[in-house]
């Protein structure tokens, strides 16, 4: 079946419901989207199909036949995304496994919310698991970039 | 061919064209000199790597594992502060598995016990202070100068109006002579030691390119889910595969001694095939585990003394005729690391030689293991340290549980394998922070300080079992009663006896983010807020009190209150709980801020101050503090794995809980100014927070709550 993945259309043998994390990760060898509990449960799948943050562990690759997916991979098409820049700058990281989940969900979020407040952040994001506990980290990053990419920000 | 990667790179360290720096192990005496204050000025450096390249890039190579902690930019600090080099020219690699990069503290190649920061701190220094001083005597040589006049600075060496950049000196640098001695700074000339250091490896964590163990891909190779005994120490009977290997992608079924392997093209093909898979197991005694009844039975041990592991005067007597009273039962139970990147171990198998790719915190443990299984010599067994996603100790088990079943799943299939375990086999697979009972009995004097103080300790030993058994002395696995047995409360008590039971059962049970403080930080951080009421004191003022003799923690506990604003009015429904605990060679204080509504805990606001003795990079000791907050607070509020019939009751997130951003309270974390020995930072903000949090429950709602998680009666 063909796929639209970060723009490009690929083509992938796979079992209609194969979830789409396993297309993306063993078929396609893009490995940046995460595999942390396989029930939609923590978010480090988390990628965009049509702009929305999707759960890639739980759709079926079937699901997303003729439909923009993006990733990790493909989210700073151009050089870094604003949230990619923000958690640099407020250090967030620490192992990074559930980090470009985090991302995805945050920059699908400044998508529809340009400047959400911290409730928005914590619905939007609490889908999303650190064991490392960046969650504080992540709030500040999230309005971080939410500045940088407001009209007249430093984006 | 598998093994050749592992000689191309060992080739390429030594031969490569640029600066390399390689010294061998200094023996066991050099070593534990290197321990002793101020002895490691007058030595020369110990083994450590450094690759300095035309281009200007200073390499450095990592002895330990990243896994959250951030050495991956810690340790190049060390270098850079000698070497005066650009800090933007710095990448970091890990290194191979080799004994040139043992532990200075532990003598094998591992991470844990928060000991990579301080215990690095000389030789990363001196590795870098060894190369400025080569990258000088090249210079000075190829202008004919007196090496004494000439300057290293910011990645060149310049001397009068001549200047060379580090990139451009490398090679000629690499026929120098190390020299026999090196001075390091002193701390008042730091000028990136100390100071916030962001994160060398965000750029590649940001943008997916890190890559973890559970990303490794090789040509050939295929992915590999085990079907393991539902129960502790089960065995396969027998097994029917024909309708695994009928799935689409499933290539071999193999019998392991772990259970059945599934070998697929690709994660779900061994997931499809896996639950087609029909296996007879020999349950054996595992089969009867209830940790319910295991409870029962620690609570009826802790009624006996046990093994001793401190004592001092009559506590028995001391007891019966102190004026007050206080008897305590806790109950403690397993706790599952649950890291974000679930188990994994990838395993390329050559003719006489293995490839081994692991987020693993225990190279020289994991090697030795595979050549045992492989019948090779350690040192044809290559192993990659990826990136740990989490390992808060899971990933440094002392049999190895997860590489060497990947070894055996490689050797049963013929074939490169990555064996994946779901989140529910990581979940169940045991290696658990173990199940813990205490029993205390304190008298009061009339002064309201305890006078006597008895405690027994029930749960198993983590060393029991493993090459490292003989490491328990006198029946007593030090981790098991740390934080009590070295108390400055219990120290500070004239009558005291503290005994530890070390039962045994079939749960694999193993460190986890500060060990046996997880769970004696908080019998004693609750225990002394309960002296505290029963003495009718302020819980600072107490502390206070029964500290005097130990500066350390009253530094940490008097910065957190003061910032704290402890005793100062709150919003209403908010109350105040205290606690401060030492371990790893820290001292942390901290101040939780909850309110309870209908019967629920919620976290407001954690104010820690830690004393963690010289402090390397602020930056990251603020993260890892808050890091370890949030881990503590997920298993006090929720943590908790238990069994039934010999089956692990938690199996993925649903059920067993961990905190979500929702529930994040504000963190504030401030550093005691201190120029004492740097100590532990990765784990010692854990112990503190469950009994701070409990001792704020206790303010709100009167309950004193003994049994871990926490929940309201």
């Amino acid at each position: 079946m063909k796929l639209k993945i970060n723009g490009a259309l690929r083509d992938v043998e796979a079992p209609e419901d194969m979830p789409l994390l396993w297309v993306l990760r063993d078929l396609l060898g893009m490995t940046g989207t995460k595999y942390g509990c396989g029930v939609a449960q923590c978010g480090a799948c988390t990628v965009h199909i049509d702009g929305e943050a999707v759960r890639s562990c739980a759709t079926a690759v079937s699901e997303v036949k003729g439909r923009a997916v993006t990733t990790i991979e493909g989210l700073g098409a151009t050089g870094l995304h604003p949230v990619q820049r923000a958690w640099i700058e407020a250090d967030v990281v620490q192992c990074g496994y559930c980090q470009p989940g985090q991302i995805m969900a945050a920059a699908a979020l400044i998508r529809i919310k340009p400047r959400p407040s911290d409730v928005e952040i914590d619905e939007a994001l609490s889908g999303n698991l650190c064991r490392c506990g960046t969650y504080q980290r992540i709030r500040e990053a999230v309005h971080r970039a939410a500045a940088m990419s407001a009209p007249g920000g430093k984006s | 061919m598998s093994g050749r990667a592992g000689v191309s790179r060992r080739r390429f360290l030594t031969t490569s064209a640029g600066l390399v720096i390689g010294f061998t192990v200094l023996p066991k005496e050099r070593l534990l000199a290197l321990q002793q204050p101020g002895a490691a000025h007058a030595l020369p450096p110990p083994n450590a790597f450094l690759r300095i390249g035309e281009d200007d890039t200073v390499t450095v190579i990592l002895a330990h594992s990243e896994m959250g902690q951030g050495i991956w930019t810690t340790l190049p600090m060390m270098v850079a502060e000698e070497l005066e080099c650009d800090w933007s020219k710095i990448r970091v690699e890990a290194a191979p598995a080799a004994p040139v990069y043992a532990h200075p503290a532990y003598g094998m190649q591992m991470t844990g016990g928060s000991t990579t920061t301080w215990s690095e701190l000389d030789r990363y220094r001196q590795v870098g202070a060894m190369a400025r001083e080569m990258l000088i005597a090249a210079a000075a040589a190829q202008w004919k100068v007196d090496p004494s006049a000439c300057r290293a600075e910011r990645g060149f060496v310049t001397s009068g109006s001549r200047k060379a950049s580090y990139g451009a000196l490398a090679k000629a640098a690499q026929a120098q002579k190390p020299p026999a001695t090196v001075k390091l700074k002193d701390r008042k000339d730091w000028k990136i030691l100390g100071k916030p250091t962001r994160r060398l490896d965000s750029p590649q964590k940001v943008t997916g390119k890190a890559q973890f163990g559970i990303d490794v891909r090789e040509p050939g190779m295929k992915v590999a889910l085990v079907a393991r005994a539902p129960v502790f120490g089960g065995k396969v009977k027998s097994f029917r595969a024909e309708k695994a290997k009928s799935v689409p992608g499933v290539r071999a079924v193999v019998e392991v001694p772990s259970g059945v392997a599934v070998v697929a093209d690709h994660f779900w093909a061994a997931k499809v095939g896996r639950e087609a898979l029909d296996v007879d197991w020999d349950l054996g005694p595992g089969g009867s585990l209830d940790s319910v009844k295991m409870r029962e039975d620690y609570r009826a041990l802790a009624a006996s003394e046990g093994m001793k592991a401190a004592a001092a005067g009559d506590v028995a007597t001391a007891l019966s005729s102190a004026k007050t009273r206080l008897d305590a039962e806790y109950e403690f139970p397993f706790l599952a690391h649950a890291m974000m990147e679930p188990l994994n171990c990838s395993v390329r198998l050559g003719p006489d030689s293995v490839e081994i790719w692991a987020g693993t915190q225990f190279q020289t443990g994991d090697q030795m293991a595979a050549a045992k299984i492989l019948g090779l010599k350690p040192e044809q067994v290559t192993l990659h340290t990826t990136f740990l996603g989490g390992g808060f100790g899971r990933r440094a088990n002392p049999v190895n549980d997860f590489v060497a079943e990947a070894v055996h799943v490689a050797k049963a299939a013929g074939v490169p394998v990555k064996v994946v375990w779901t989140r529910e086999d990581d979940m169940r697979g045991g290696y658990y922070r173990p199940m813990w009972a205490h029993r205390l009995s304190v008298g009061l004097g009339a002064d309201g300080a305890p006078v006597a103080w008895k405690q027994t300790i029930v749960g198993q030993s983590i060393l029991d079992g493993t090459p490292f058994a003989t490491m328990i002395k006198d029946g007593i696995d030090e981790a098991s009663v740390e934080g009590v047995a070295d108390s400055a409360y219990v120290a500070a008590t004239p009558h005291h006896w503290v005994g530890l039971h070390s039962p045994r059962s079939a749960v694999p049970v193993l460190w986890w983010r500060s060990v046996g403080h997880t769970h004696t930080g908080y019998v004693m951080e609750t225990m002394v807020d309960a002296l505290a009421q029963a003495a009718g004191q302020d819980p600072l003022a107490y502390r206070r009190r029964l500290l005097k003799a130990s500066p350390r923690h009253l530094g940490a506990l008097e910065l957190a209150a003061a910032k704290a604003g402890w005793g100062t009015p709150l919003p209403a429904g908010r109350f105040r709980g205290l606690a401060v605990h030492a371990s790893f060679g820290s001292y942390v204080a901290e101040v939780a801020e909850v309110s309870v509504e209908k019967g629920k805990i919620r976290v407001h606001r954690v104010v820690c101050a830690i004393d963690c003795g010289i402090c390397i990079n602020p930056a990251g000791v603020a993260a890892q503090v808050e890091s370890a907050v949030v881990y503590g607070l997920s298993a006090a509020l929720y943590g908790e794995v238990t069994l039934k019939e010999g089956r692990v009751q938690q199996s993925n997130f649903d059920d067993y809980e961990v905190l979500r951003l929702d529930a994040m309270p504000k963190v504030e974390v401030h550093i005691v100014p201190s120029g004492e020995k740097s100590g532990g930072v990765g784990e010692p903000g854990t112990p503190p927070i469950a009994p701070a949090v409990a001792n704020a429950v206790f303010a709100a709602t009167g309950q004193r709550l003994r049994k871990l998680p926490l929940k309201l009666a």
